[in-house]
């Protein structure tokens, strides 16, 4: 019952992090069609920037002003570089933030050297939440999800209250149609990238320390955050939240499980004498790719995705 | 493009064709492993630069160290080989990695024998697959780092002088040197400790788990009392740190618990807890490693890690005025059980593998005391303290190795 | 129609006449062991992306997982080498490259079948995922992917016939010019057949060609069958020059390195990959040599092209061929001359500032503050060279915003010229 629960708080952790990261993706994707290679880029900026301002005036001033550098950044990127590549149609604008994925990578390595930093929870916040027998569950854990559920309900009111948000809930679904009717989506598409930037670069600030913040970890995030995109359904917020939740209990719970295939197999009482190398790995190896499978999946039995809106 | 690539070999080729020995490096110079490979470098520019100003080889000949960059790639690493034999180097060296050193010891092989009169001696640092000084044992590969089987002998031999550990859990990196080490960790347990229960054997993929909070509550509910890994980088660091967050009490018996760069990532979670298996560490302090090792620190802003760099160069050096000759043939032939009088004690080359013996210490990431932990890792106000120094007879396994000599 | 050209007319002859003499002569002007290896990486690559080309410029797909296509390819050669070698099967070594043709066509039959669905960003968000999946999975199965270290083989098998063995560098640098050769006239041909050119219809408009009478998923799922077949044999032909294959050959930095050369190359003609693939692998190569900064320059120079040169270099060439055969080519030259200055400016600072900037990172001992160029040393610790460099950039990119106001002036007037004659 411990192990049970402890699992699914973590699960449920990794979950929020990851929507806090696909949602910015989503609206970005949805809206303008560019699938944004550079939104994990945010995200690890988000924990540099977090890192290094924490440094001078601590962590909780760092909350708010690295998200905000990044948001600014990522308005900027859209205007100045997103905007031009757009005249040469969406293959341009998706190959303009890969290589902008590339060069930050680089940067970062430059500015802050390869090797991870030393960017730590602060103290007011490390320890204990509770413990339940012998297992404990940190106390930053729940502040992570706490800034995960804040972010949630921001985002749902400024977008069902909101004047911006009523324009970007009708671009989801019909990008054509809002601009035709004469609001002015470059500027909504700016304040959207930025802050799909400011929301990733969020999210950077609370895991880069809770996991490690080092030059790797923007590529060894995309892709995970795609596959939310893809699960969830294109255009469809509810169906990326039900998809990060999705991805993160399940692949909690798979490596929290000692089964493989054949395992299970026997269980049922079947007889598998010369199980083929897939089926006898184990659950907790096939964990992490447990994603992608699921995607795959997804793209065979219901396109759409979980909630999607549409199919393109 | 033809021009540009010309350009590009006259660059190569304008270095002076001096009475230089060069040593090619291949390893990682850009890309996530850069900062290991530019750190390795400098401890060979260092112990190049002590043994050239100590009058160099062969009566007044100088080493260099040659960089080329493999980007940590088998693949790219072939590109560099092939640059270094154009370049005329004879002697190459690596470690990160087992995968580009198997691929560097097949490369090596083929090439001496296609181009016999040009053969390349291959000296590896740190790439600590057993198959390379057993079933694929090389006469032109030497190593000169403990190998995997060889540091579990010395992790078993830990645990099973502690009574109180009745449950040992493992945990790896899901590639060829986690199986190793999980296969070698059940054996020698099985062997020296057969009450011992191995309570979880988990593999994770390599460099793709972000929360080890999971593993970590597994470990938990088995109620191990030590935890042995062969992770290295933030597959351990992410694991000691999901331990300390966790509230595991059970002891990380790691290979690269002090790697480079490695404790800066965990920082304080590893207090106490993270437990390394080396051929020397910063608080071993014989002169006058003390000060090259301060030394080191003060010039390149690195902790010296790399004892082994040391003594491979060193015991190069003495091959080559040994054989009175830079022929790889010769030096091979040389280095073929040549002792050291090492700061740590006797080092030896084995004949039958080219497998090198060495004092191995067992030291555990502490607080900076000033006594037994006097200087601390990566800046972060700790560093290990030995815990149990085992002589290099006690290091001594068995070999399948078949030795073909030229 | 009798403006259809015949299929063998004289521009296409001379076309691949030069090709075929390129690659035969060039180990005969630079035999260099390292140029050779070059050669031989060119060779392989220039398969890749033209295989690459058929998904992204020929049916508008756009992928970032083709490297599986190209490990498997590789993967399936080297298996069927080792059961050469060790006498399980008989098969020349010289028509082993057809075993990663057919992996490759394989995998390509399976995936395609999954992902052809949707096309344009869809497709590229589910071809990362399946490349993510397919690397992720490598080293789960070392019996197939050889774990770490990959799997290696030896190509010299028995005695070779008349002295052919692939032991010399030279022999398989020419085993893989031959291939190279029939894999592009293969592909060439391919674009002339109904299916490249519904393909292209697919590409610009997939709702018209439905209303045509095609399925484009279908054409989709052919082009990237046969993309695979293609990618097969460019990884067979990487097995067979390095004797190796690691889970590198199929990981998303293969992927992202095959988008590059066609990109960069122009993904609009068909010869753009081939220029691609030679110039990304001898800035991979040489560049790499040269600075740490590599992989910077990378980047700056992929979004220079994405930015002001989407349709490659291929595409900026086939500017000026137009305008040469329309002989135009000499308005233009006063302008460019006037640009060039600018242009010096503005790379030599940014490089300046690049190298500079990696200096003072890279700095771990004395004395490697300095930045060595050829008859200047700057100091990285001292301000003049940083001002310098940065008024460089500054003073560049004005000069060229005015001297590009010329430059696209005359420009206009070609194309009005070009236009006119058209019409005429």
């Amino acid at each position: 019952m411990e192990f049970l629960l402890i699992t699914l708080l973590n699960g449920v952790t990794y979950g929020l992090l990851l929507f806090m990261l696909s949602s910015g993706l989503t609206l970005i994707f949805s809206m303008m069609g560019i699938l944004n290679f550079a939104h994990a880029s945010f995200y690890m900026l988000g924990a540099y920037l977090a890192f290094q301002v924490g440094a001078r005036l601590g962590f909780w001033p760092a909350l708010l002003v690295a998200p905000l550098l990044v948001g600014a950044l990522g308005a900027a990127v859209e205007r100045l570089g997103v905007r031009k590549a757009h005249r040469f149609g969406h293959v341009a604008e998706l190959l303009f933030t890969f290589g902008l994925s590339f060069l930050v990578e680089e940067l970062v390595q430059l500015v802050w050297g390869k090797a991870a930093v030393d960017y730590r929870v602060p103290p007011s916040l490390d320890g204990a939440a509770f413990t339940l027998f012998r297992t404990s569950f940190p106390l930053y854990k729940g502040f992570m999800m706490a800034v995960s559920l804040a972010m949630l309900l921001g985002l749902y009111l400024a977008i069902t209250r909101t004047r911006v948000g009523l324009v970007i809930r009708a671009s989801l679904t019909r990008p054509e149609m809002v601009q035709a009717l004469g609001h002015d989506v470059p500027r909504v598409f700016t304040l959207v990238f930025g802050s799909g930037a400011a929301l990733a670069a969020l999210a950077g600030v609370i895991a880069g320390n809770a996991y490690v913040t080092e030059p790797g970890m923007a590529a060894a995030m995309g892709p995970i955050v795609f596959v939310v995109v893809v699960v969830g359904g294109l255009g469809s917020l509810g169906g990326a939240f039900l998809a990060s939740l999705l991805i993160g209990v399940l692949q909690t719970f798979m490596v929290a499980s000692d089964f493989s295939v054949v395992d299970l197999a026997r269980r049922l009482g079947l007889g598998v004498p010369d199980a083929p190398a897939l089926a006898r790995l184990s659950l907790t190896q096939l964990a992490p790719i447990m994603p992608y499978l699921l995607m795959v999946a997804v793209l065979i039995f219901r396109p759409r995705g979980l909630m999607g809106a549409r199919e393109t | 493009m033809t021009r540009a690539f010309l350009a590009a070999a006259a660059l190569l080729a304008a270095a002076p064709a001096s009475a230089q020995i060069k040593i090619a490096y291949i390893d990682p110079l850009t890309g996530p492993f850069a900062n290991v490979g530019e750190a390795g470098l400098q401890h060979f520019r260092m112990i190049v630069d002590r043994v050239n100003a100590s009058g160099g080889v062969l009566g007044g000949k100088k080493l260099e160290m040659v960089a080329i960059d493999n980007k940590g790639s088998p693949q790219d690493s072939l590109i560099a080989f092939q640059s270094a034999v154009d370049q005329g180097i004879r002697f190459i060296t690596q470690g990160n990695g087992s995968g580009v050193a198997g691929a560097l010891v097949d490369a090596v092989n083929k090439h001496n024998a296609r181009n016999p009169d040009k053969t390349v001696l291959y000296l590896n640092y740190a790439a600590v697959d057993p198959d390379l000084t057993n079933s694929r044992c090389s006469f032109w590969h030497f190593r000169f780092d403990a190998n995997t089987d060889q540091k579990m002998q010395v992790i078993t031999k830990v645990l099973a002088g502690l009574p109180a550990v009745k449950k040992v859990y493992l945990i790896g990196q899901d590639y060829a040197h986690g199986h190793q080490v999980a296969k070698a960790a059940i054996e020698m347990l099985k062997q020296k400790r057969p009450d011992i229960q191995i309570v979880g054997n988990d593999l994770h993929p390599i460099g793709k788990v972000k929360d080890f909070a999971p593993y970590v509550s597994k470990i938990q509910a088995s109620g191990a009392d030590a935890v042995i890994t062969g992770n290295w980088g933030n597959d351990l660091s992410l694991l000691v740190k999901a331990a300390k967050d966790g509230g595991l009490k059970a002891k990380f018996y790691t290979y690269y618990g002090g790697g480079l760069g490695t404790p800066a990532a965990f920082g304080a979670a590893g207090a106490d807890q993270v437990v390394q298996v080396t051929e020397w560490h910063k608080n071993v302090l014989p002169s006058p490693l003390e000060q090259i090792s301060n030394e080191f620190t003060r010039k390149t802003k690195q902790d010296l890690y790399y004892f082994r760099i040391l003594n491979e160069i060193r015991m190069l050096a003495r091959a080559i005025d040994q054989a009175k000759s830079t022929d790889p043939r010769k030096v091979a032939l040389a280095l073929e059980g040549m002792h050291l009088k090492a700061e740590t004690g006797d080092v030896w080359m084995r004949k039958e593998d080219h497998q090198i013996m060495q004092p191995l210490y067992v030291s555990t990431f502490e607080k900076v005391d000033g006594k037994k932990v006097k200087y601390d890792v990566d800046g972060t106000g700790y560093g290990f303290r030995t815990d149990l120094v085992v002589p290099a007879q006690e290091t001594v396994l068995p070999t399948t190795c078949k030795m073909e000599r030229p | 129609m009798s403006g259809v050209p015949p299929v063998l007319n004289r521009r296409r002859l001379l076309g691949f006449g030069g090709f075929l003499l390129v690659i035969a002569a060039a180990p005969l002007v630079v035999s260099h062991g390292y140029a050779l290896s070059l050669f031989c990486q060119i060779g392989v690559m220039t398969v890749f992306a033209l295989s690459y080309n058929m998904l992204l410029g020929q049916t508008g797909l756009l992928s970032f997982g083709h490297a599986v296509y190209f490990g498997m390819g590789a993967l399936g050669t080297i298996h069927a080498l080792n059961a050469v070698s060790a006498g399980a099967r008989w098969f020349p070594v010289t028509l082993l490259p057809l075993a990663g043709g057919a992996a490759g066509l394989l995998l390509g039959l399976v995936l395609g079948a999954v992902t052809v669905r949707r096309a344009g960003t869809t497709f590229a968000m589910i071809s990362l995922g399946i490349g993510e999946m397919v690397a992720a999975s490598s080293l789960m199965f070392p019996a197939v992917f050889g774990g770490e270290g990959g799997v290696s083989g030896n190509r010299v098998t028995g005695q070779g016939w008349f002295g052919v063995t692939y032991g010399p560098q030279l022999q398989v640098y020419y085993l893989i010019a031959g291939w190279a050769f029939v894999a592009t006239v293969a592909m060439y041909a391919l674009t002339q057949t109904p299916l490249g050119r519904v393909a292209n219809a697919v590409r610009d408009n997939p709702e018209r060609a439905q209303f045509l009478g095609y399925n484009p998923q279908r054409v989709r799922f052919l082009m990237v069958a046969l993309g695979g077949f293609f990618a097969g044999i460019a990884g067979g032909l990487s097995a067979l020059n390095y004797e190796i294959v690691t889970a590198e050959a199929l990981s998303a930095h293969t992927s992202g390195a095959v988008l590059l050369m066609a990109y960069v190359g122009g993904a609009g003609t068909f010869y753009g990959p081939i220029l691609g693939a030679a110039i990304i692998t001898v800035m991979q190569v040489v560049v790499a040599g040269i600075t740490k900064a590599w992989p910077f320059y990378f980047g700056l120079f992929f979004l220079v092209i994405v930015l002001y040169a989407p349709g490659g270099v291929a595409g900026v060439l086939q500017l000026h061929l137009r305008a040469r055969r329309a002989g135009m080519l000499r308005r233009l030259a006063p302008a460019y001359l006037a640009g060039a200055g600018p242009v010096a400016l503005l790379v030599g600072g940014t490089v300046t500032l690049v190298e500079l900037a990696y200096a003072v990172v890279n700095r771990v001992e004395e004395g490697t503050a300095r930045l060595r160029l050829p008859g200047l040393v700057l100091d990285s610790r001292t301000a003049p060279p940083w001002i310098g460099a940065a008024a460089a950039v500054l003073v560049g990119a004005l000069l060229l915003r005015v001297v590009w106001k010329r430059i696209s002036g005359r420009w206009a007037e070609i194309h009005a010229a070009l236009a006119a004659e058209g019409r005429s």
